[in-house]
């Protein structure tokens, strides 16, 4: 605790102006910014695969399988960094038995546990229960068994049975999109509803919070599905990437607009908060609000898409073009999410003084346990490639 | 019968049926858009609330020691059940707010400067909000409203998300390290409920803080009610406090 009272005294030390004394405490931190960037890959992964199977843009089509993977397995770790920073994590599974249905928080578990067990799961399995028969069929001894588990026994192979696989998949994506609208804008709904923070409180949260996580997830499957595929030692597939380029680009557009509008009425409304909030901003986040989400996470990646689309160049300099926008774009939205999270606390209630974040480097809520949450969906997401092969098998072997 | 007269004949025969109220009560889905559980004036019989009177307050800082005592708060000057903020408002129309340690030793005197042209002090506490946030976003219900209208922390059942402490505009709230579960002022809800005055009532020397109930006519609160002109803190968030100010300035926030 005295580590506690030095940490909470040298944030004091720092904080400008006035703020109440309760609030030398900054009480959501890094892995609280985590959280929602997780749970924005998994909605734009999982929107970007839906675009295939439900508006059947063709082109997007070697994604499809990957993005489902990708939202999975970050799905599997997005609880974790909150799970980290409860004061008591062994009561968490209050949340499901006795849930306060007036709090948004309290949706958390029905939101997440419809989205894992009706949306993703079962469309992944009905993507994968044919292959999954067939696997099973081939292989010998232990993968058999785990195949003919994973495919619940199924054995059926018949066209009819393929036909019903497709057809489910669609109806669950048509379920799909809509939740997958629900699990992130629901995320913005929980900081968009705090009338007590005027940074957080906004009806466009909600929506602002889904647009970016379209351009996060967007951004992540191109990065996967270049990566994986420069591993594989396979040839790129420039019109999916051309496609992904020209998605990513639109969303990005279109998050900026929701964001601009969002500045522009804060100013324009020019509320009690304006002063400290504009304080704000030129200060504590100029750097990650002005600089790294603004210029190097969307009007960088704006640019270097609109040229990449647009310029007519050779394939190699093209895809290196959409890559670098791609990891920007990460850079970006992770900004973006910091500067919701950190940024929101960074002020007095009081709206008379700014206060400072401190970020640790170990223990719970450190930079170190942040890291290893940021790797974990990806080691996850190798453990499902590797089980259920999301290329094609012609084509792997 | 007419349709309306018909569907509430359904929804009557429907919330009859012992499982259809059970569900509905269990799930609170009657209450879902209530503004914070049972309002104060239907619950107990008693309204306890409380009256500052800002006049009076001569920011000793008594109240803030005895709370901490009394409530076993930690004296680390970073939790806090109650503080006290003074307020200097300059010539030029620029409020200089401080609160050293909460107050809790007084305040170090100022010189006199003719660029101070008023001052004064503002006890702060939980506001008991008679619509309070804390209790709205609570995801497990472990913070609550009594039915006399004190909201009270489960300290058993808290599981330290901390959005409570984020959902309260006045910073009433703070972590308890000890006990990693949200605390905050109480009213003293184990002394007012055997009559006594809350710790920071009793102990103040100006009668600066009251305690009594609403719509009560013997109470003080009564009475400061028919002498002053109110206040409450940040009224337009519509939390409706059940701390009641006097003559507060509007700079306070």
């Amino acid at each position: 605790m005295e580590e506690l009272f030095h940490h909470l005294a040298s944030a004091v030390s720092q904080a400008t102006g006035y703020i109440y004394p309760n609030e030398a405490e900054l009480h959501w931190g890094l892995l609280v910014v985590v959280y929602p960037y997780l749970t924005g890959l998994v909605a734009g992964a999982f929107i970007l695969a839906s675009l295939e199977k439900v508006f059947r843009v063709k082109e997007v089509e070697p994604t499809y399988r990957l993005a489902m993977l990708t939202a999975l397995a970050f799905l599997i770790i997005a609880p974790l960094p909150l799970q980290a920073h409860l004061g008591h994590p062994e009561r968490s599974f209050e949340i499901f038995l006795t849930p306060h249905l007036k709090s948004a928080m309290a949706m958390f578990g029905f939101v997440y546990l419809w989205y894992l067990m009706l949306v993703l799961l079962l469309e992944i399995w009905f993507e994968y229960r044919a292959d999954m028969v067939r696997w099973s069929n081939e292989s010998h001894g232990l993968k058999k068994w785990m195949y003919w588990v994973l495919s619940l026994g199924s054995r059926d192979l018949s066209e009819q049975s393929l036909a019903f696989d497709r057809k489910a998949v669609h109806v669950i994506t048509l379920v799909g999109i809509p939740s997958a609208f629900l699990l992130h804008g629901y995320v913005g709904f929980i900081f968009g509803s705090i009338k007590a923070n005027p940074w957080w409180s906004s009806v466009l949260m909600p929506i602002v919070f889904l647009f970016s996580a379209i351009v996060s997830g967007i951004a992540l499957v191109l990065l996967l599905y270049y990566v994986t595929t420069m591993l594989r030692k396979k040839a790129l597939d420039m019109a999916c990437l051309d496609k992904l380029a020209s998605f990513l680009l639109y969303a990005l557009l279109i998050d900026l607009t929701l964001e601009t509008l969002d500045f522009v009425h804060r100013l324009y409304e020019s509320e009690e908060s304006i002063e400290i909030l504009s304080e704000l901003i030129f200060s504590r986040l100029f750097i990650s609000l002005t600089i790294v989400q603004l210029l190097l996470g969307t009007l960088g990646p704006i640019l270097l898409l609109s040229f990449g689309r647009f310029a007519g160049m050779a394939n190699e300099f093209r895809r290196t073009i959409y890559f670098v926008a791609a990891l920007l774009v990460q850079v970006g939205i992770f900004s973006t999410r910091w500067n919701v999270v950190i940024g929101g606390q960074l002020f007095s209630k009081s709206l008379r003084g700014l206060t400072v974040y401190k970020l640790q480097l170990f223990g719970m809520e450190g930079l170190f346990v942040a890291i290893a949450l940021l790797v974990l969906p990806f080691l996850v997401l190798w453990a499902l490639i590797k089980i259920l092969p999301p290329w094609d098998e012609a084509e792997s072997r | 019968m007419a349709p309306v007269e018909q569907r509430r004949g359904f929804l009557a025969r429907l919330m009859a049926l012992p499982w259809v109220a059970f569900l509905v009560s269990t799930l609170g889905a009657d209450r879902l858009f209530a503004g914070g559980g049972q309002s104060a004036s239907e619950g107990g019989e008693r309204k306890f609330a409380m009256g500052v009177q800002v006049d009076r307050c001569i920011g000793c800082g008594l109240c803030v020691d005895a709370c901490k005592t009394e409530n076993d708060v930690l004296r680390e000057p970073f939790f806090f059940r109650t503080w006290v903020e003074r307020y200097q408002l300059g010539s030029d129309g620029e409020a200089h707010v401080d609160s050293p340690r909460g107050g809790i030793n007084g305040f170090p005197a100022t010189e006199d400067s003719p660029d101070v042209m008023r001052s004064f002090f503002v006890p702060k506490l939980c506001n008991q909000c008679d619509k309070p946030p804390c209790v709205q976003v609570c995801p497990v219900g472990a913070t609550y409203k009594t039915p006399d209208g004190v909201i009270l922390v489960d300290h058993e059942y808290c599981i330290g998300c901390r959005y409570c402490i984020q959902a309260c505009p006045y910073g009433a709230r703070y972590l308890d390290p000890r006990t990693k579960t949200a605390d905050k002022c109480t009213f003293c809800y184990h002394r007012i409920k055997q009559d006594l005055l809350p710790a920071c009532v009793e102990v103040c020397p100006t009668q600066a803080r009251i305690f009594g109930e609403l719509g009560t006519r013997s109470s003080p609160l009564h009475r400061m009610k028919r002498m002053n002109s109110i206040q409450v803190l940040k009224p337009e968030l519509n939390t409706s406090p059940k701390v009641l100010y006097s003559n507060l300035d509007g700079e306070v926030r």
